[in-house]
């Protein structure tokens, strides 16, 4: 297919906006090249993964933007750093490393972006209205975008969010497309227990096993509770964006596309049916659990990936109230939810129960965990999927409320009730 | 055998083939220090990516693999050549990055999952506008 460009698209590329914005759309349009695009599509809002060190190669690219005078054009926020900027040391970097992953958050900033340093921007006042086309990274907010808020972004690769933030414009392809958000496979929860659909921590599993199983491609769940929370919504979508390309995701009845079964599925045939068993669920959360079957002490916990909500942080102060930790609890969130916590008088009760709150960042992206790796619990299950590979823990997975029994006495605790 | 490919970014390159049987983020799943498979859970954990024909019949994951794409290739642990199942703007997108800093980039084609698993084991080449063949200079 070729890419059809208007005049104006064509002037950025011969540099009428300067050469920030020509190397930008050279690369929008290398995307959308390689990404079959018959054209590209004017973005409302960008949300850039890019300010995370993974080397100093993207530092170098970063600066090289705002050298040549790059600035976005759009709302932008910006995603983790890998520091928290509000509580120094509590991520342990060598000072190279520290330097270096400041230059890229300066950068990043310096591009106009909003330093929201948030991996959950729609929970920190950036909230894209129901059909905007944006251009959007970090796999959990794209989920989470395209599902929940119904606008529409691809998972755009770190480097090519920038460079739509910069020209407003993204490769229109995939997700952009009616055709392309209708559900293929449909994943039949209705024969779970309501008890069990009524948890929180049904929804990271539901999430990890739609990832594994539909990748890239579209799906809908049957027999979500109505007016399922966002939250729940949102560990959903990072774990099956964790275990597999999920960028976009249904739930009939609960997120703006599915009213109900035939409109999602865009009058098509689903290509494959799935219907959920309780083994299935059980074999689906195992898989989020490293650690060797049977251990019992576990060496920290971590919650908030993606950053925890004030509504979260709440219920998490209901149930460590009273207690004292025995082991390091990190609660990774945003400023945004922060401001929110200490205004409500949350942030005291909660660190004198042994809470760490990391902001800006989270334990996967940077070195907070204590140094000797041992047994992480969390009820994430984008933490559950990556941490054994970036910080070495192995991880058990188990509820909020299972986190905090866990914590408070140093050994797993898990109420297994509603898997049976 | 020859496989052509759609040329996602162009070029020529060799190495031996590596066929990943699971999906791989490379986020999370390849150390960009080392150019070596670091998620323990994949099947082929430990095994080295860097100058190999690397076969990703399924691209998987976070966004950020194009920045460990980009970071493997300005260290010298890239891949040789990348052949995906289907096209994907993150990994690809490392390389068109890569080459707007002056680096030097390797070849990545889109190759139809079929034909992914035809390849022999072994040296492939990459030539210019997506053929892949073996390679006869390393053929034993």
């Amino acid at each position: 297919m070729t890419l059809a460009l208007t005049a104006a698209e064509r002037a950025l590329i011969e540099g009428a906006q300067g050469p920030a914005a020509a190397m930008a759309m050279r690369i929008v349009v290398e995307a959308a090249r390689l990404m079959g695009a018959a054209s590209l599509v004017a973005v409302e809002s960008a949300h850039l993964d890019g300010c995370l060190y993974h080397g100093d190669s993207g530092v170098h690219f970063a600066e090289r933007m705002v050298a040549l005078g790059g600035k976005a054009a759009i709302p932008t926020t910006l995603n983790v750093g890998a520091l928290d900027l509000l509580h120094p040391g509590r991520v342990r970097f060598d000072p190279e490393t520290a330097a270096m992953a400041r230059r890229l958050m300066t950068a990043s900033e310096a591009l106009g972006a909003r330093p929201s340093w948030t991996c959950a921007p729609y929970q920190a006042g950036h909230r894209p209205r129901l059909g905007a086309h944006v251009a959007w990274g970090e796999s959990n907010a794209v989920a989470f975008v395209n599902s929940v808020l119904g606008a529409r972004t691809n998972r755009l690769g770190d480097f090519l969010d920038l460079c739509c933030a910069v020209t407003a414009r993204a490769p229109c392809y995939g997700l952009h497309l009616d055709e392309n958000r209708r559900a293929r496979i449909v994943i039949d929860a209705t024969a779970l227990s309501a008890p069990l659909r009524s948890l929180d921590v049904f929804y990271p599993v539901l999430g990890a096993f739609l990832g594994s199983e539909a990748g890239s491609t579209v799906a809908v769940i049957l027999g979500l509770p109505a007016g399922t929370d966002e939250d729940r919504l949102k560990a959903l979508g990072a774990a099956a964006a964790s275990t597999g390309a999920v960028g976009l995701f249904h739930a009939v009845g609960v997120t703006p596309e599915a009213p109900d079964l035939e409109t999602v599925l865009g009058g098509g045939v689903p290509e494959h049916r799935i219907l959920l068993t309780p083994p299935m669920l059980r074999d689906a959360r195992d898989r989020l659990s490293t650690a060797a079957s049977g251990t019992e002490r576990i060496d920290a916990v971590a919650v908030g990936s993606p950053h925890f909500s004030v509504p979260e942080f709440r219920a998490l102060a209901r149930l460590a109230h009273g207690h004292r930790f025995r082991v390091p609890f990190y609660a990774c969130t945003s400023r945004a939810s922060l401001d929110v916590i200490e205004r409500e008088g949350m942030r005291e009760p909660l660190e004198a129960a042994g809470v760490e709150i990391v902001v800006d960042t989270c334990i996967v992206v940077a070195p907070i965990l204590p140094p000797d790796a041992g047994v992480l619990m969390t009820n994430s299950g984008k933490f559950a999927f990556y941490a054994p590979a970036n910080t070495g823990f192995a991880t058990i997975y188990g509820g909020l409320a299972d986190c905090v029994a866990s914590a408070v006495s140093g050994r797993v605790t898990r109420d297994e009730l509603a898997w049976s | 055998m020859v496989v052509k490919g759609r040329v996602l970014v162009d070029g020529s390159a060799e190495g031996p083939l590596l066929m990943l049987n699971a999906p791989l983020s490379f986020w999370g799943g390849v150390d960009p220090k080392t150019g070596r498979i670091s998620d323990p859970r994949h099947p082929q954990h430990g095994r080295e990516i860097a100058g190999t024909v690397l076969a990703i019949p399924t691209p998987r994951g976070s966004s950020s693999s194009s920045a460990i794409m980009l970071e493997l290739i300005t260290r010298g642990l890239a891949p040789a050549a990348l052949l995906l199942g289907e096209a994907d703007a993150i990994l690809a997108l490392g390389i068109v990055v890569a080459r707007e800093m002056g680096h030097r980039t390797l070849p990545a084609l889109e190759v139809p999952v079929a034909d992914l698993m035809r390849l022999p084991a072994g040296w492939l080449r990459i030539e210019t506008g997506g053929t892949v063949r073996p390679s006869a200079a390393h053929k034993s």
